[in-house]
């Protein structure tokens, strides 16, 4: 028991310090692929880490106070979310803090009083209706597969859940599909990067961050890092069970998971709000309900 | 049977009895008393004796269970329950002659016909001695405490907030509208009235009674400006009440002539398979009160009737009313049609109605959706009828019942200092009016935000239809819920956006509102503190006793209690953080990038020919793709059918 | 500490041009140049940009949204000129609407010849400005030293 509690904490330790270095990583990676990808040699694989530097280092312009505080308020409160997630507590809860925390981004972008960034807002909200419904069910879906795993105690600790006999993705293969749908949309990948886009795309100039600069930018980018990474995590939570190859595993899935994001982003283009959200919970009725359905009436 | 001795349960009697009737004494005043200062003296008076008494009452019988209150009460040698009896009748025959007369005066006829029909039938039973009951008139356990606190405290409060508003409102609306305070104010006592004896009431044709008063109290107070619109509204919200009222009649006259059952405990503890004919009757009632699909129509238009009304009743209590009673039928819903039939109407009310909200810019519109929405989930979770969903149910209801009283208060403050509830026009509200829009933005939180009450509850709300087994309502809650949050994300970033004012009002909210407003807040913040504690002191116990346990465990474990909980003083702390390091930190102020056009005062640029051009910027309301009539009509049809389904096929299973 | 020059941001601002220019600068971004190895990046958003990057002329009208635009960078940042109009109005020089080059609104820090600029041209002013940008983010710093000791 004591053993569980030191590792939760050393977990979520290791998050605070290292989960916005893995992210930032994967992010230099990830346009290092994705120029490769399109015959370009890419930045350095660190590029993300020089632009938070410039981004802290430089001036910071603000049209009011308000956006420095709910910057931070998103930042502080998408680490505490991954903290949850990490130090293993229901997973529904870390969900719940997670869109609280989603929230913030909103109120950064609408605060600031600006066309682009309001209008970036609304996308960002458009956004949350389309992967909300698919975030629950997953968080669902994990409390049933582990209740099929463990003689019908279903369990929404993450702590049950990623040490079951066999990792979930057995009973969740529809679920772990939709939910790779709707990380698109998380990581603000093309096809779904209405609200704003990890790329110098342009979309509505940065939407939601139109308006913020240096530090305020700066600190918006590191949650997203933070975001990731906790994303990821929960990719991994669909591999995890309490065999030694499970880790190895995880890790290998995450990585895939992310190259698939990659890629995806290099051969789609961005859609409308309205087929993004048709398609997000068609996938999410589709995938989810029906994998939900097997899991209460087959198993 | 009475725990306690017999002569403490006489002055449990006699408090329950001053309970009901000092409201409607209080009502007797206001209906006097003509002079304003007067009038706000005297709604303080009573206001501040019903809140008073209500908590004493309930420190007093806290945790008393199942107080069953005998019904031979001597008093004065003669018959009181008799006399009280044919007194109920001889009112219920003065509603009726009201509803016949007004419903001849507009030309409505029908209602009247459904007024005559129960009130007939109701009339019958009694005189010809079918509904003569031998056991229990009144009752008390925690959950009618829990609802005679919200019903005394969030009540009085919106009195002492209407006194200041019908000014403004008066002040407002000239000539166009007749001055009848003395009346609205009077009606609101009536209705507190009424509801305490809902919630008291065992047997099922005094709380019928007492049903019938909130539903003509809700005409009265819809029709308050006797506008063409207000005049159908009410009429509206008449005819539909009416037909729960049927219901409620029919399931009454089912219990008395086939199961010689008279009260709502027994109802629910019966065995017979018949007793699902005078469930789904009641649960018709419940739903119509709760303006649950294919009835939500008629609390969409009882928002026109002035603000403190759709608080009061509209959304903090009366529709509370419904779930009360679905709440007390819940064990006997558990698994069988009556259950199922409710719990899918709750559950696609849920979703439809948070959709629906969507649409609308006018804020009470919204606040009426979120009603809907809201009073769906509930409805949905005492369908499934498990005791972890009656744990949610309640919490659902006390949250809701003050966080939306708290937001239709601050939405009615708005309009008065700002012209309009328009909730484009509360674009920069924070800047503006920064303690409304605080006040609000505490209200909607309430409503939706992790970690406040609403959300806790509606987690353990999916929890707990997980545990049910029924995927369905777990598909339509996840929706549900993300429509919920488009809604009101889109509100407070509207009231967030830091505009600088183009016209400077002052704040006119008169110290009433404020008294309400803060005392609002004051207990939504305090109610998300101390969650924990509530759980188990308050309505764990509640669920033990309805369902006969003791064993009951809160859906969400103690942890998960304890993390909420610190989740609110770490966003407390975050927020105070950033503004103390809003202070420290340098940056420099600049404006917004419009494509470097900006004349410089963010609202205005420059056009083609040099010309300055507003700027404006909405939020989004989808009407194209979810603003059709067709949508609602088409899913109040489909509720319609699967009520009338439900209905057919409990009814025939059983005979 | 973070060195400016390692992640260049980029706002490109069309004045008067006749788009020969803007074309060489987006064919920086193709892959047969691609800029991105340096860091650069093309935000089109003043708020997020460490240079300015103008081709064409300033005119009557564009001079306060060139104005406006440089306003709202943070510090530090520099000019491009690139292309001889934004140099000095290159062929348009005497049109009646032609104010000049940018620096008859904003002060240049790097000029770019050309008509049009090569990319490589480009490339080169743009490297070059980096240098400029490294100045000025000492100097921004040493500024902000000074001012936190006088405080």
């Amino acid at each position: 028991m004591n053993d569980t509690l030191i590792l939760r904490i050393i977990s979520a330790v290791l998050y605070i310090l290292l989960g916005g270095l893995f992210s930032g990583f994967l992010a230099g990676l990830d346009r290092k692929l994705a120029a490769r990808m399109q015959g370009r040699r890419g930045p350095s694989v660190f590029q993300p880490f020089y632009d938070i530097g410039k981004l802290f280092s430089k001036e910071t312009l603000a049209l009011n106070h308000g956006q420095f505080v709910i910057a931070f308020s998103f930042l502080m409160l998408i680490v505490a979310t991954g903290v949850l997630f990490f130090a293993g507590v229901d997973i529904l809860l870390v969900f719940l803090a997670l869109s609280t925390a989603a929230m913030f981004l909103v109120f950064a972008a609408t605060s600031s009083n600006s066309a682009m960034s309001t209008m970036g807002a609304q996308r960002e909200m458009m956004q949350m209706l389309a992967y909300e419904p698919m975030v629950l069910i997953t968080a669902v879906g994990f409390y049933m597969a582990t209740g099929i795993m463990n003689n019908g105690v279903g369990s929404f600790k993450i702590m049950d859940i990623g040490s079951n006999d066999l990792p979930a993705i057995i009973y969740l293969p529809g679920i772990f599909l939709g939910f790779l749908f709707i990380l698109t949309i998380k990581f603000r990948k093309s096809p779904f990067d209405i609200s704003t886009s990890h790329h110098a795309h342009q979309e509505l100039v940065k939407g939601v961050t139109t308006d913020l600069s240096g530090r305020n930018l700066g600190m918006i980018e590191v949650a997203h890092w933070y975001e990731n990474t906790f994303l990821l995590g929960v990719v991994g939570l669909f591999f995890l069970c309490n065999e030694w190859w499970s880790i190895p595993l995880a890790v290998v899935a995450v990585l895939v998971v992310y190259f698939l994001e990659t890629f995806i982003d290099n051969i789609s283009a961005r859609v409308k709000w309205e087929l993004m959200v048709k398609l997000a919970w068609g996938v999410t009725i589709v995938c989810g309900g029906l994998n939900l359905l097997v899991l209460e009436y087959i198993f | 049977m009475p725990p306690c001795g017999h002569r403490k349960v006489k002055n449990m009697e006699l408090f329950i009895a001053i309970l009901i009737l000092f409201p409607f004494l209080a009502a007797a005043v206001q209906a006097l008393v003509k002079n304003n200062s007067l009038r706000k003296l005297t709604v303080y008076i009573s206001s501040g004796a019903i809140i008073i008494a209500t908590i004493i009452f309930a420190v007093m019988n806290f945790g008393k269970e199942q107080a069953f209150l005998a019904p031979d009460l001597p008093l004065l040698g003669f018959d009181l329950i008799g006399t009280v009896n044919y007194g109920m009748l001889a009112i219920e025959f003065i509603l009726m002659a009201i509803i016949i007369y007004l419903s001849f005066k507009y030309k409505k006829y029908w209602v009247a016909l459904l007024s005559v029909a129960q009130t007939a039938f109701i009339s019958w039973l009694e005189l010809s001695g079918r509904a003569h009951a031998e056991n229990a008139y009144l009752f008390c356990d925690n959950l009618t405490l829990i609802l005679c606190l919200m019903i005394a405290v969030v009540g009085g409060l919106i009195c002492v907030y209407a006194v200041g508003y019908l000014k403004d409102y008066h002040h407002h609306h000239g000539d166009e509208v007749k001055d009848r305070r003395s009346f609205f104010c009077s009606m609101l006592f009536v209705f507190l009235g009424a509801m305490f004896g809902i919630v008291f009431s065992a047997n099922l044709i005094w709380m019928y009674f007492f049903w019938e008063i909130t539903s003509v109290v809700s005409f009265l107070l819809i029709g308050y400006t006797r506008t063409e619109e207000a005049v159908n509204n009410s009429f509206r919200a008449l005819w539909m009440n009416l037909l729960g009222g049927v219901g409620f009649a029919a399931a009454i006259g089912y219990a008395a002539i086939d199961l010689h059952i008279f009260n709502l405990q027994d109802l629910v503890n019966c065995n017979e398979d018949v007793v699902v004919i005078p469930l789904i009757c009641l649960a018709l009632a419940a739903l119509t009160k709760s303006a649950q699909l294919p009835f939500s129509r008629w609390l969409m238009g009882a928002m026109v009737a002035p603000t403190p009304s759709s608080a009061l009743l509209h959304s903090a209590t009366m529709v509370k009313a419904g779930i009360y009673l679905l709440i007390r039928m819940a064990p006997a819903m558990e698994g069988n049609l009556v259950g199922l039939t409710v719990s899918l109407i709750g559950g696609f009310t849920f979703f439809m109605a948070s959709v629906r909200a969507i649409i609308h810019t006018d804020g009470k519109k919204v606040l009426a959706y979120s009603t809907i929405s809201n009073l769906g989930l509930i409805v949905a979770c005492c369908g499934v009828g498990i005791d972890e969903t009656i744990w949610a149910a309640i919490f659902l209801m006390m949250f809701h019942c003050v966080s939306k009283s708290l937001l239709f208060q601050t939405v009615g403050s708005v309009e008065h200092t700002s012209g309009s509830r328009n909730i484009e026009d509360m674009h920069g509200l924070i800047k503006r009016y920064p303690s409304l829009a605080v006040a609000m933005m505490i209200g909607i939180a309430g409503m939706y935000l992790a970690p406040f009450g609403m959300l806790i509850s509606k987690w353990s709300a999916l929890q707990a239809f997980v545990d049910a087994g029924n995927i369905i309502l777990v598909l339509l809650l996840a929706f549900g819920s993300a429509t919920t949050l488009f809604y009101w994300t889109k509100w407070i970033s509207k009231l967030l956006a830091y505009a600088r004012p183009t016209i400077r009002r002052k704040d006119t909210t008169s110290l009433d509102q404020w008294i309400s407003i803060g005392g609002h807040t004051l207990i939504m913040v305090t109610l998300c503190l101390v969650f924990p504690f509530l759980s188990d002191s308050l309505v764990t116990p509640i669920v033990n006793s309805l369902y006969g346990t003791t064993t009951f465990k809160p859906v969400l474990s103690d942890e998960n209690l304890v993390i909420l909980v610190a989740m609110i003083v770490v966003i407390a702390l975050v927020i105070i953080a950033g503004f103390i390091l809003t202070r420290l930190v340098k940056t420099k102020n600049t404006t917004v990038y419009m494509s470097g056009i900006d004349t410089g005062d963010e609202r205005h640029y420059v056009g083609a020919f040099d010309e300055e051009r507003t700027m404006y910027h909405a939020n989004w309301y989808l009407s194209d793709t979810i603003g059709t009539d067709r949508l609602m009509n088409v899913s109040t049809a489909l509720a319609a059918a699967g009520l009338i389904i439900g209905m057919v096929l409990t009814i025939g299973g059983v005979l | 500490m973070a060195k400016i020059t390692k992640s260049p941001w980029l706002l490109h601002y069309d004045g008067s041009s006749c788009n020969g220019c803007d074309i060489e600068v987006l064919a920086c971004l193709t892959p047969v140049y691609d800029v991105e190895r340096f860091g650069i990046i093309n935000t089109g958003n003043p708020k997020h940009a460490d240079i300015f990057l103008v081709t064409g002329g300033i005119n009557e009208k564009n001079k306060a949204v060139v104005k406006q635009l440089y306003d709202q960078m943070p510090e530090p940042k520099v000019v491009v000129a690139v292309g001889i109009c934004a140099c000095n109005g290159g062929v348009f020089k005497d049109a009646y609407n032609i104010i000049g080059g940018v620096d008859k609104a904003i002060p240049v820090d790097v000029y770019v010849p050309g008509c049009a600029a090569r990319p490589e041209a480009i490339i080169d002013g743009v490297v070059k400005a980096l240098g400029v940008l490294d100045e000025k983010q000492k100097a921004f710093k040493a500024a902000k030293k000074q001012k936190g000791e006088n405080k």
